[in-house]
């Protein structure tokens, strides 16, 4: 209520042709003469000098989410004084390159694709990271992950939020209900499945429909797969172009995939056949697990915010999740993940002291404290973190033997990405081959 | 209706003759004809008839039965409306959106109403050099995508207009519910053509005799335009009007551009998307949130149809 | 947060302030129209008498003025459409001629593209189906309609009926139809059309899924729409064809269907006209049916939204622009059409 207010103040003031930057100190003030000083601003200090400032945020982040964000920064603004006007949009992707070149970008953008970021700073739009913020960023986040942000030897951006999408939800009561077993590697996996449907259940459910994402959950799949049957190596030649798209290895990869998600005895438990994937939405692609008509779901951490109200997410609770197994266990613990990137379209100093600020270890233990996020960075307290899912993402994310790999649908150019590679995908489970689906996407690419 | 017109043998044609058997069997035709548009009517009426009844139900029963079982187990609940007007920033907010698209919709049907009459008056009754090829550039620019204009535009509002380092005009730099303005601005923009399109075709088929009465006796344009014109071409600007209400009331491209996606600015269109996009799987929001943004054109286009049915018809007789 | 009728105060503001510009412009545009040459008149007639009163030969009434008013009437339109549209469309059209990036020139590259890919081409041909089947379907069915329900009793109820689709958004439709072809694998259908076809004794099916089939279903989306905007321009069309054409008519014997191709057909003409030029160029441009029922899988793909995508969500400026103009030269014959239209006009 008290937020709508000064709002309105703000918008009134605005409307009559008043200074609105008269009217925004006002607030300021208001805001940080309550806290300023005190002890729990302390941590805040090298922020400070910037009151009566405002900083716009653009993003994807909308609705419960969004609240959240606003609430892990709050201390922040009313310490030092700074506003954050955080605007979160469904149609982010397409909303940002309109905005940027139409001379109306944010302050900052929480980028969710390396491709995308990389676009912005060939065309010269956006900045590099202060010196504060990159000290602050290489302290908390491992190469592995700066490297993403990272183009032609400059950083620009530090990491934010982060997810690991190499999980399979299960139910663990239903599995010791029936004896099953949570497999560990690929052969037990399949062994279950098959165990699963012979006793007349189907194993696995999906769903991939997303809007005018529609696809992405499938591509999820395929990348999760290739890291394990060809490893990191190829994965990072695949993603960047090195080798072709339609590189047998990435047939192998599908087909292997295929053997899961086009078999029409595992899928697609609750919804009907392998063709309902595509129109099942991703929302409740795992829903049946609860109801007890699918066994399995291949889906991120953040799916843990799907299931149905009262659902109890833990280890010996309704649902959880088991790691995506292995495929060839010489080739290490490949994890596949994604998370977005604070880029900078100003370089205001009180921009970079918000930026600087998403990076420090106090921002994600402020935002893990409120619960459903993850990050990568290195300062975060697992103790801080309430869910369990969240929990097992931060350990396996903070491992130092886990090899991570970034979200390739993500590091492509957006025309493939989230484009070709989507729509090929839709294409494949409504049954077009493996190989004119990977010849189509190389195609596009160019 | 039925003619009793005593029969004029024409050669050997018999025609329409006046016996009982032939005035029944009209009767019949036109009975037949009532119940086909009536049934072809409620047809056309089920999907939106039955979106309504969804919108009513439980969300559970939403999701695991059609909405046609309502009739043998009714269940009814506002609960989804109540969900889906006013309960929090993070599930719906509808009527702040609702009030958006207001703000949005009635200035953005005023400007281009007037300036199109404007300049559909000059074109049809004022001599000058061209105003054929105008009329047809203008005529043409209906079919520029608007989605091409967005940078352009969205490049004018936010750095002005620069020529040769000089800056002519300033940038608009609007906040939050000022943004409306450039709304305004764009919808007028992308409205015009069409909008000349149609009041030209009513402003030249006013007869002429007036206009050049009103000349001899002195009167200017302007004068005219406003004494004798406007009158006259009310029905017309009604009905552009309503679908120049209907068209803003619906858009979902220039909001998101230029109005932002928050619940300042952002119109109903755009939340009724986000709805469908991300919430695919909750019927229940989608569907009492269609209705929602239904409700205010219908209301508009059920009170002032008369209006558009003649004004449209006017623009169409001489095409 | 409770919802708060006091925060969307600044809105009503803003609305406020945008009708009282609303006044200030048109207002004084007006008025400045009606004061400068009445100002130019009053001299006028001080020359006249002047003139008169000394003898010598009447100033010639000034013949450019009607230029300079037919100027100010047009200044905001032009201004409005300069800014607007006229811009917009040149840079478009350069900038397909330009790499994605817009900033190498590539020549004919981008058309090129257009044609050779398979799935452009596949949109291409979408596009073809919508522009052709759309019209010629809502303008026989908006017809037919018309006819039928002339004088039928009911007839205002029903009509609005038909129209009512036309108030809905595109979005909404399609939110409504989505509804209408919805497919559960297992329990009970929710989707309209396949409890028919389960009622029917047949297996439900995943409508949006199977091409061409899909493109026709969401095509019935746009002919719901525009069906009844035909079926009301139409009817009243209809409705003033001279009562004595169709007696006369009548008392020659004329049969129905002769009625409906001799007489109805010709006497609406124009309207017919009006409501195909005004539907062709709304399908040409519908973007938002496909993107929310299919977002252009499946092989629904169409022009408008393909182009959304090239442009917006892959960044590909160069191939969206092309794409666009291509939605450009598509429009052509109708603008042709009206030229000869307009000339005719100018003539009769």
């Amino acid at each position: 209520m008290a937020f709508a207010r000064s709002r309105q103040t703000l918008a009134v003031a605005g409307v009559l042709g008043l200074a609105l930057g008269v009217a925004a100190c006002g607030t300021g003030d208001d805001k940080k003469s309550d806290k300023a000083g005190s002890a729990e601003c302390a941590a805040y200090e090298k922020y400070e000098g910037h009151d009566g400032k405002k900083v716009t945020i653009y993003s994807s982040i909308r609705e419960i989410e969004a609240d959240r964000l606003n609430e892990s920064w709050k201390q922040f603004e009313d310490c030092t004084g700074i506003e954050i006007d955080h605007e979160g949009n469904a149609e982010f992707e397409a909303q940002l390159p309109v905005r940027v070149d139409g001379g109306n970008a944010p302050d900052l953008a929480f980028i969710p694709q390396p491709g995308l970021l990389k676009r912005f700073v060939d065309s010269g739009k956006l900045k590099p990271v202060g010196a504060d913020t990159k000290a602050m960023a290489e302290q908390n986040y491992s190469p592995d992950w700066l490297k993403y942000s990272t183009v032609n030897g400059q950083l620009y951006g530090a990491p934010l939020g982060s997810n690991v999408k190499s999980f399979v939800w299960y139910s663990p009561k239903t599995f010791k209900e029936k004896g099953w077993t949570v497999p560990t590697t690929w052969d037990d996996l399949i062994k279950l499945s098959d165990q699963i449907a012979a006793s007349g259940t189907k194993p696995w459910c999906a769903g991939i429909e997303s809007g005018d994402a529609t696809g992405w959950p499938a591509t999820d799949w395929i990348e999760d797969v290739l890291l394990r049957t060809g490893g990191p190596e190829v994965y990072d030649k695949w993603t960047t172009h090195q080798i072709p798209f339609n590189d047998p290895q990435v047939a192998d990869a599908l087909n292997r995939a295929g053997t899961i998600l086009k078999n029409e005895k595992y899928m697609n438990g609750g919804f009907g056949g392998v063709k309902s994937i595509s129109t099942t939405a991703f929302q409740e692609g795992g829903t049946p697990i609860t109801t007890g008509k699918c066994a399995m779901h291949r889906q991120a951490s953040f799916y843990a915010n799907q299931w149905p109200e009262g659902t109890k997410v833990a280890e010996d609770g309704d649902v959880f999740a088991f790691y995506f197994p292995a495929i060839d266990p010489a080739k290490g613990k490949p994890v596949l993940g994604g998370g977005e990137f604070v880029g900078a379209f100003a370089d205001r100093p009180e921009v970079q002291a918000v930026q600087t600020y998403l990076a420090s270890g106090e921002y994600a233990n402020s935002r893990a404290k409120i619960g459903d996020w993850v990050s990568a960075n290195k300062k975060l307290d697992i103790n801080n973190v309430p869910n369990p899912v969240d929990k097992l993402s931060v350990g396996i994310l903070q491992d130092e033997k886990t090899v991570f790999r970034f979200d390739g649908s993500d590091l492509m150019p957006a025309a493939v990405g989230a484009g070709t590679f989507w729509k090929g995908m839709v294409a494949w489970i409504n049954g077009k081959d493996t190989n004119s689906v990977l010849n189509d996407i190389e195609g596009s690419w160019k | 209706m039925t003619t009793t017109t005593p029969t004029v043998g024409v050669g050997a044609q018999a025609t329409e003759p006046t016996t009982r058997g032939a005035r029944v069997r009209k009767r019949l035709n036109s009975r037949t004809a009532t119940l086909v548009s009536v049934v072809i009517a409620m047809l056309w009426t089920i999907p939106t008839f039955g979106l309504f009844i969804s919108s009513l139900r439980p969300e559970n029963e939403i999701k695991t039965t059609g909405w046609w079982t309502f009739f043998s187990d009714p269940q009814i609940t506002l609960e989804n409306y109540q969900e889906v007007l006013f309960s929090s920033g993070s599930s719906g907010q509808l009527a702040s959106y609702f009030i958006n698209s207001l703000a949005i919709t009635i200035p953005s049907v005023l400007f281009p109403l007037a300036f199109a009459s404007l300049a559909a008056y000059a074109l049809a009754w004022m001599n000058f050099k061209g105003r054929d090829w105008v009329y047809i550039g203008i005529f043409a620019l209906q079919i520029v995508p608007l989605q091409m204009a967005l940078v352009p535009l969205l490049r004018f509002f936010s750095t002005g207009v620069t020529i040769a380092g000089v800056q002519i005009l300033p940038a608009w730099d609007l906040v939050d519910e000022q943004k409306f303005a450039q709304v305004w601005f764009a919808h007028t923009c992308f409205a015009l053509p069409f909008a000349v399109f149609l009041l030209h075709n009513f402003i030249s088929q006013l007869p002429g005799d007036l206009m050049e009465a009103a000349r001899v006796d002195g009167a200017t344009h302007p004068k005219i335009f406003r004494t004798i014109v406007l009158p006259l071409i009310m029905p017309a600007l009604a009905a552009f009007g309503i679908f120049q209400f209907l068209w803003v009331w619906n858009d979902l491209l220039v909001a998101l551009i230029f109005a932002g996606g928050g619940d300042e600015t952002a119109p109903l269109t755009v939340r009724l998307a986000e709805l469908a996009g991300t919430r695919g799987n909750e019927w229940q929001r989608l569907t009492a949130g269609a209705f929602v943004s239904i409700v205010v054109p219908l209301i508009v286009f059920l009170s002032l149809q008369r209006f558009f049915v003649r004004g449209l018809l006017a623009g169409s007789v001489k095409g | 947060m409770e919802f708060d009728f006091a925060a969307e105060q600044p809105k009503f503001l803003m609305l406020m302030y945008g009708l009282i510009a609303f006044v200030a412009v048109v207002g004084g545009l007006l008025l400045l129209l009606d004061v400068v040459p009445s100002y130019f008149a009053r001299r006028r007639e001080a020359q006249l008498v002047a003139a008169s009163v000394s003898g010598t030969p009447l100033p010639r009434r000034p013949k450019q003025r009607e230029g300079a008013f037919a100027f100010f009437f047009l200044l905001p339109t032009l201004l409005l459409l300069a800014v607007g549209l006229v811009v917009p469309a040149i840079r478009t059209t350069l900038l397909s001629f330009m790499d994605s990036s817009s900033s190498n020139w590539v020549g004919l590259d981008n058309y090129r593209w257009m044609f050779a890919e398979d799935s452009i081409v596949r949109v291409l041909v979408n596009t073809l189906i919508w522009v052709l089947l759309v019209p010629l379907v809502a303008t026989a069915f908006g017809l037919i309609y018309a006819v039928l329900v002339d004088k039928a009793r009911f007839e205002a109820v029903a009509k609005s009926l038909i129209f009512l689709p036309m108030a809905i958004s595109f979005v909404g439709a399609s939110i409504i139809w989505r509804f209408v072809y919805a497919y559960r694998g297992e329990g009970d259908q929710i989707g309209l059309l396949n409890q028919i076809v389960v009622s029917l004794g047949g297996e439900p099916k995943q409508w949006l899924l199977d091409s061409p089939l899909n493109t026709f279903l969401l095509i019935v989306i746009m002919v719901w729409i525009q069906a009844g905007f035909a079926m009301v321009v139409l009817s009243a069309a209809i409705k003033a064809i001279p009562a004595d054409i169709v007696e006369a008519a009548r008392l020659d014997g004329t049969t129905a269907w002769q009625m409906f191709w001799r007489i109805t057909i010709p006497s609406i003409r124009p309207a017919l006209i009006v409501v195909v030029v005004t539907i062709s160029i709304a399908t040409l441009k519908v973007f938002d049916i496909v993107r929310t029922a299919t977002n252009g899988n499946y092989d629904t793909n169409v022009i408008a939204t393909e182009m959304y995508n090239q442009a917006f969500r892959y960044q590909e400026n160069g191939q969206g622009s092309a794409l666009a103009v291509f939605l450009f030269v598509l429009v052509i014959p109708i603008v042709i059409y009206q030229i000869r239209n307009l000339r005719k006009q100018r003539e009769g």
